[in-house]
């Protein structure tokens, strides 16, 4: 047995020889595969599937399909498969699968939050707009806290996915979105015309609404609809170019084309293949997109229209095709649409009892004839009025219609059922190509927005396009395709359409067309079930001023729930209208944005997550600075070694004992992750002189030069030292984090602005090491290890390059330094960089060359007042800011020059690069802090930290700052402040704290 | 994401692409010649315009070469792209 609401037999998805188990909220019910997880709790006789998210207002299935707004459940499939707001709908039931209710405490039955809804008023649109409008401190600690308790949609899984998802890439001739009958000949066209065809369907099978049709169905060149569906299918899968894809959803147009097709792979699957992924996402580059994507039922207005019990017409039709489930045993059904009765009479014959067809429209059509001479009781001008019942449907209220369409009390009568089904018409599914860029207009004869122009590699066809018929979704679908093959150079074959047995079906009666019905109790009518958006709530909008369309969807939140309003509109537009006393046709759609339904963060990311989510990048050192205990951190994409911390020994220990080290005596940096470019040519001197601020064309070879690179704003770029090898030849050595951009702006200006110069730019940061040797002993460790070089003071002066040997290994080897001691960097071949730092340690046991991580370093400079791009510089910060004229050639003009002279450049109030000395020398400010006069509210900041720490050399903190030049004066004393911190007070200084001469440097 | 016709290397996805922003008048020969008004003009005044619009791109997951790229910033549609100092094709007018 699998519920007291399945048929003995039928059900075109079912398999009942595989029963399947699950359960929701612990209580455990049984289905059979082919059924979702819907239809099987709908056959269970459950009704009632979740609260709504403000007023907390019992709901039930309203949709069979991806529109649904209310049925959605958290769903469990084995440890961290867990996926909040699932729409019951379109989850498959697999066995083990686990259910649970959201958005209610402690019982979706028993609801602490259903209070909300006697406040109903309280909670009207706008509310937390004006009521948490101040005090600030009052929403922050009190109202948000307690309103994220109640309210939100889903908890997420806490975790680590453990499934596998992938991406494909692909090209095609023709995309044809929607497995419908329009879509599903489209396809077979295309493919005899030899074009490469992607279909994507978004239901487990196709067919489209067709496929949900039975004994009411149309009749198709003299076949049932399932048999000639079954024909194309079967047509389309023999053909060689056509990729047919099930359970697929377009979840993006865009106006490019590009699309982004979500296939669910192996959810439904009971023992998936291990090897299959999750889910694939598909990123697709078609020449031409058709949109064959339907049409959504419309919901009706009236009050209490959101109780469980109460759902569309074309679902109930759906579940019993599909699943062989009825909606009820006793039955009234609100035909506001001709397609309402084909469900009442497939209903009727199933065994339901349809005790009424309401219809408002006061001419019955064929379909009401039909529907009456089958024995039906149809109610023409009658309309539902309201309705009863706990949480679920017992009885709804009928009333005939006067002239005027205002129902009449008189008439009044209470009819028992335990489900309602309503129709009010279709609206066609434009999401996709509004998103694309296709332009829509409101039709007042389908009283829908229909496409209008559109991309030239754009179609449109079926239901979407507006048909009402088969014949007519068939005609258009040939007409699209032709002209997108066309198009494309394909020459389709004349093919007739088939003759199709079909009635015309009457005008709809769109449900706000009856305002009589929905003006009764707005509070009590809802518009967007979601977001439990009611009538009342977009009348007070218009009321409050924000009628445009864009601003009532802000307002109310019409629209902005994860369904984004698929039942909801042009319901909501057409009551903003009728309340803003304007023409429906004036006011624009919003555009839904991409993606369609809810997508899982695991197929956007692909594979890439953990060690794939970007790239790692270690130096030729990492396996050196690994085995000699470095802990690392991330510099960019690179591994750095933060510190080489002893056993038992503390970051902070390990840091001070590296500096001393380099102050002392030695130290080794792996300094490989410096940007390295080899710039050539016979304009490589003048090019590199119109980049850098300093000169360039009198720099010997041999030789090398430290500058700055600006922006044409006057602005720091980065800094680097500038090597010349050759007369023609140069080598860059810039800042790591800076390595990418100055690339892109060095080929920027080599190939835009000077094409006429002949320069080659090549980096070659990853061919070689660098090994930093810094430290008042490191010519003492040179001298033991290298060959081929004079190493004395005299012969090899501070900013000089010479090449030699070390070992068998050639070396160049650059007098530099970014610490302030004597100092040198030996750039090898990255193949034998652990051979070079293993013969240093090996020469020099005595010596005991240190390794020293980015903290030291950082630490080093810091005593010296060397800046550091990114945290001295900001990208608003100028060369004179930091007190580095020196590094600006008066002689050439160089990127960025001219802006110096600009007045705002020039004015008092520009920042000015200081030394911070903390009056409590062991209190350390906060980087990113503010100085200021007095740690009061309103107190103007002068200025910021840009950098601190505790340098052991001197034996206290000390900092670098950017203040106001013209409160730049020395013993200055101002105060850091930063949130939540005592504020320290500190003396500026110059920013140099060591060694201002320069004597170690050039010893 | 934009399909960008390198023209060196073909059509390829956006991510390998960086934008380099709207392409605008030669830097001035002499900017030290310029008053600050004229300066200022050629440095931060672009036109933005809606419509068909020129801009700099870098390749720069392909070959590495920067190149210009006509778009129409109103349906962002991707209407042709040169070599930098090749006679760019004829563009179509706003709005058409
Ligand atoms: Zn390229």
């Amino acid at each position: 047995m699998s519920g007291p609401f399945r048929l003995a037999e039928g059900g075109t998805r079912l398999d009942r020889g595989r029963p399947i188990g699950f359960s929701l909220d612990g209580k455990r019910f049984t289905g059979f595969a082919g059924d979702t997880l819907a239809s099987a709790l709908l056959a269970s006789g459950v009704r009632l599937v979740g609260r709504s998210f403000k007023r907390h207002r019992p709901r039930g299935l309203l949709t069979a399909g991806p529109e649904e707004p209310n049925a959605l459940l958290r769903v469990e499939r084995g440890p961290g498969r867990v996926d909040p707001n699932s729409r019951a709908t379109l989850v498959e039931l697999v066995p083990g699968l686990a259910a649970s209710t959201q958005n209610a405490w402690p019982s979706v039955r028993f609801d602490a939050g259903a209070i909300f809804d006697r406040f109903a008023g309280h909670l009207a649109a706008g509310f937390y707009y004006k009521t948490f409008f101040r005090p600030g401190w009052a929403w922050h600690r009190l109202f948000e806290p307690a309103i994220r308790r109640v309210a939100g949609l889903g908890r997420a899984p806490e975790a680590p996915d453990p499934d596998r998802y992938l991406h494909r890439h692909v090209h095609c001739d023709l995309l044809i979105v929607g497995g419908g009958p329009a879509g599903l000949r489209a396809a077979r066209r295309a493919a005899r015309a030899g074009a490469r065809v992607i279909l994507a369907d978004e239901r487990p099978a196709p067919g489209g609404g067709l496929a949900d049709t039975g004994t009411a169905g149309p009749r198709i060149a003299g076949e049932t609809a399932a048999a000639w569906l079954a024909g194309l299918v079967a047509e389309l899968d023999r053909a060689g170019e056509v990729v047919r894809l099930d359970r697929t959803t377009a979840q993006a147009l865009h106006p490019s084309g590009y699309a982004l097709l979500l296939e669910r792979v192996s959810d439904h699957l009971r023992e998936p293949d291990p090897r299959l992924p999750r889910e694939r996402l598909w990123k697709v580059r078609p020449r031409a997109v058709l949109l064959a994507t339907g049409a959504i039922e419309r919901p009706l207005l009236f009050p209490d229209n959101d109780r469980p019990g109460i759902l569309l017409a074309g679902a109930a039709r759906a579940f019993l095709a599909r699943q062989a489930v009825l909606p009820g045993r006793d039955l009234v059904v609100a035909a506001f649409d001709d397609s309402a009765y084909a469900a009442a009479l497939e209903l009727a014959r199933a065994g339901a009892r349809v005790h009424a067809i309401v219809d408002p429209r006061p001419e019955p059509g064929w379909a009401a004839r039909t529907a009456a001479e089958a024995g039906l009781r149809v109610l023409a001008g009658w309309a539902p009025v309201g309705s009863e019942g706990g949480p679920g449907l017992r009885a709804v209220r009928l009333a005939p219609l006067d002239a005027k369409g205002r129902p009449e009390a008189r008439g009044e009568r209470t009819i028992p059922c335990d489900a309602l089904l309503v129709s009010g018409g279709w609206t066609p599914a434009v999401q996709l190509w509004a998103q694309a860029g296709g332009a829509v207009a409101w039709d007042e004869a389908a009283a829908a927005f229909l496409p209008t122009r559109g991309p030239s590699w754009l179609a449109v066809a079926g239901a979407a396009a507006g048909a009402r018929t088969l014949g007519e979704a068939l005609a258009q679908a040939d007409r699209a395709v032709d002209r997108l093959l066309a198009g494309l150079g394909f020459t389709p074959e004349a093919e007739p359409l088939p003759p199709i047995e079909e009635p015309e079906p009457a005008r709809a009666l769109p449900p706000w067309a009856t305002p009589e019905l929905w003006r009764r109790d707005p509070k009590a009518t809802f518009v967007d079930f979601q977001n439990d958006v009611s009538v009342a709530d977009l009348e007070g909008a218009v009321r409050e001023g924000f009628s445009a369309p864009e601003h009532a969807k802000r307002w109310t939140t019409a629209g902005m729930a994860t369904d984004q309003g698929k039942t909801a509109q042009p319901t909501a537009l057409a009551l903003l209208a009728a309340s803003s006393v304007r023409p429906l046709e004036e006011l624009a759609p919003t555009t839904m944005r991409p993606p369609w339904t809810p997508t899982s963060f695991g197929a956007l990311a692909g594979v890439h997550r953990s060690d794939l989510f970007r790239p790692i990048r270690t130096t030729p050192l990492h396996g050196w600075a690994a085995a000699k205990g470095a802990i690392f951190e991330d510099v960019g994409h690179w591994k750095r070694p933060t510190a080489f911390p002893r056993p038992g020994e503390s970051l902070e220990a390990a840091v001070a004992r590296e500096c001393r080290a380099v102050r002392t005596g030695v130290g080794l940096l792996d300094a490989s992750t410096l940007g390295a470019f080899d710039v050539q040519g016979e304009d490589a001197a003048s090019f590199l002189e119109r980049i850098w601020t300093i000169d360039v064309a009198d720099l010997p070879v041999g030789r090398c030069r430290y500058g700055l690179v600006l922006k044409d704003d006057g602005t720091v770029l980065d800094d680097g030292v500038v090597c010349r090898l050759a007369p023609n030849r140069f080598l860059l050595s810039t800042t790591t984090g800076g390595a990418a951009r100055l690339h892109a702006w060095l080929e920027r200006w080599a190939q835009t602005e000077w094409p006429e110069l002949e320069v080659w730019i090549t980096p070659v940061t990853e061919g070689r090491a660098v090994i930093a040797v810094q430290g008042p002993q490191s010519r003492l460790l040179l001298r033991r290890a290298v060959s081929g070089v004079d190493l004395s003071a005299k012969a090899f002066p501070h900013m000089a390059w010479r090449e030699g040997w070390i070992g068998g290994v050639p070396v160049r080897i650059f007098r530099v330094s970014f610490t302030g001691e004597l100092g040198f960097e030996l750039h090898v071949p990255a193949s034998r960089a652990e051979e070079v730092v293993e013969t240093l340690e090996r020469l020099a046991p005595d010596l005991e060359p240190t390794p020293y991580g980015i903290e030291a370093m950082h630490l080093l400079r810091l005593e010296k007042g060397y800046i550091l791009v990114g945290h001295e510089t900001d990208g608003t910060i100028t060369p004179r800011d930091l007190g580095l004229e020196r590094l600006l050639s008066s002689k050439k003009d160089f990127v960025g020059k001219r802006s110096l002279e600009l007045p705002e450049h020039r004015s008092a109030d520009r920042p000015r690069l200081v030394g911070l000395l903390p009056v409590d020398p062991t209190a350390l400010p906060s980087v990113g802090g503010q100085l200021v006069e007095r740690a009061e509210p309103g107190t103007p900041s002068l200025g910021r930290v840009s950098s601190a720490g505790r340098s052991p050399t001197l034996g206290r903190t000390i900092a670098l700052g950017l203040v106001r030049a013209d409160r730049a004066r020395p013993g200055t004393r101002l105060l850091v402040y930063a949130a939540d911190r005592p504020a320290i007070e500190v003396e500026l200084c110059s920013p140099c704290f060591l060694d201002p001469e320069g004597a170690r440097l050039r010893g | 994401m934009l399909e960008i016709p390198c023209p060196w290397c073909g059509p390829r996805a956006e991510v390998e692409f960086a934008c380099g922003g709207e392409s605008g008048p030669p830097r001035p020969a002499d900017p030290g010649s310029l008053d600050d008004a004229a300066w200022t003009a050629w440095l931060w005044n672009r036109t933005n315009r809606k419509g068909p619009h020129v801009e700099t791109w870098w390749h720069q997951a392909g070959c590495g070469r920067w190149f210009l790229l006509a778009r129409d910033t109103s349906d962002d549609r991707v209407l042709a792209s040169w070599p930098i100092g090749a006679t760019p094709p004829p563009l179509p007018e706003e709005g058409a």
